[in-house]
């Protein structure tokens, strides 16, 4: 099993052999400044560190991120810990979903595609919402969708009954997506130059926040038949999003939502995002959400042009 | 539960380094974690004991350490603690506050034989 992403229990619908390769590529090139005790470190890990407060003995090995304090003339530091040693690691858990990320960043800037991550919680209408953007935008954007969840093609199904090529990765036990799984479905998803990529997330408010698969934006949508006090409640997804999207707006009369209370509890978490009132059903609010998707993306085209991106 | 695919990444990191430094066993592992990271520090524990059966560091005690949140408060232009995401500043009340630093999560030191 993939320990990394843990797709041992997922996979991308038409995969028949989960034959990937991690690319263990971390180099070390240690540099060592040895200083009477004072030492510091440099490796390729993005810091220094500094150890003034080991005044006892120890040794250092061939290893610049390992203090070998079983290596004094007893051979032990403290009697009855023998052959201990204390390494300093200093990694991020996340740094290799981040490497990942960082990965498929670069080929949808290479292809020129505007990858959006759609995040929510179960049920808020974020498959309806691509439906509907698909066949609003198809004749402006070549559009692909990755779906995400944790059983069954059913979403992927409607996205090709949309008009759009889509790849249906299926977690198995997972709760989100995360960069390598989405790096494998691009394997099997042909980016137009100029294109639009939907990446629909498994519905769940919070795990999600955590994993950068490559997009440009999150965005988070919100259905106004759940609590306006959930972006408060799950503080984290709204936190790392850049739109949110409150969808079915056609309900509101039936309803006691209070939208700009909604709104206010997501600006308390995040002054930064942007809100949208929409309805999937009705059409409602969806100019003022393609009018933002147009500026972003071209935005990001801008930003991303052929000059401005290492190859 | 993402706190089972983050324990899965953080004992495969650990298999990793001792592929590389050379140790058969660990017996402690330090972490840290950022108060406003969104990650429970009892969940990895809890994920910790499964994930790390027949591997190098089976039975290795887990250290955490969390780490305060910090942001710059707008209003008194400062940097100040934060403990939750919407936390107010502690000194004006107010919520005009930026989240610094604060929802890292590391794997600082590891304890190995």
């Amino acid at each position: 099993m993939c320990t990394v992403c843990g797709c041992g229990t997922s996979s991308v619908e038409g995969d028949t052999a989960h034959d990937h390769d991690h690319a263990h590529d971390h180099e070390h090139p240690h540099d060592h400044q040895h200083h009477h005790h004072h030492h510091r470190h440099h490796h390729d890990h993005d810091h220094d560190h500094e150890h003034e407060a080991h005044g006892h003995a120890h040794a250092h090995s061939a290893d610049a991120a390992s203090i070998d304090f079983g290596a004094g003339a007893a051979g032990v530091h403290v009697a009855g810990l023998s052959q201990e040693r204390i390494l300093r690691i200093e990694r991020d858990i996340l740094g290799k979903n981040n490497d990942y990320a960082a990965r498929n960043r670069a080929r949808f800037a290479r292809s020129r595609s505007f990858a959006l991550n759609f995040v929510s919680s179960p049920g808020t209408g974020k498959t309806s919402l691509l439906v509907r953007a698909i066949s609003d935008l198809r004749g402006r954007f070549p559009i692909a969708v990755i779906e995400g969840d944790q059983q069954t093609s059913n979403d992927a199904e409607r996205i090709r009954g949309a008009g759009a090529p889509a790849v249906q990765i299926n977690t198995g036990k997972g709760c989100h997506l995360d960069a390598h799984m989405v790096g494998h479905s691009l394997e099997k998803l042909k980016l137009e130059p100029g294109g639009l990529l939907f990446i629909e997330n498994v519905g769940n408010l919070v795990c999600p926040a955590a994993f950068d698969l490559g997009e440009a934006h999150k965005v988070v949508v919100l259905s106004v038949t759940e609590g306006e006090d959930k972006p408060l409640k799950y503080p984290e997804m709204f936190a790392v999003s850049d739109l949110m999207l409150i969808n079915k707006a056609d309900l509101l009369p039936h309803l006691d939502f209070d939208v700009s209370q909604c709104i206010a509890n997501a600006l308390r978490i995040n002054p930064d995002l942007q809100t949208l009132l929409v309805s999937a059903k009705t059409g409602e609010g969806l100019p003022a959400f393609y009018a933002w998707l147009e500026g972003r993306a071209a935005r990001w085209a801008r930003a991303n042009a052929p000059t401005a991106v290492a190859e | 539960m993402h706190e089972m695919a983050l324990t899965e990444s953080l004992v495969e990191l650990i298999e990793d380094e001792g592929r590389k430094q050379g140790f058969s066993r660990v017996r402690v592992v330090r972490l840290e974690i950022g108060a406003l990271g969104g990650v429970d520090g009892e969940a990895i524990r809890f994920c910790f004991e499964a994930v790390a059966r027949g591997t190098l560091v089976e039975g290795a005690a887990i250290d955490i350490r969390v780490t305060p949140g910090e942001g710059w408060c707008l209003d008194c232009a400062k940097t100040i603690e934060m403990y939750e995401r919407f936390g107010a500043c502690p000194e004006c009340g107010r919520h005009h506050v930026q989240v610094a630093a604060g929802d890292d999560l590391r794997l600082k030191e590891l304890e190995v034989e």
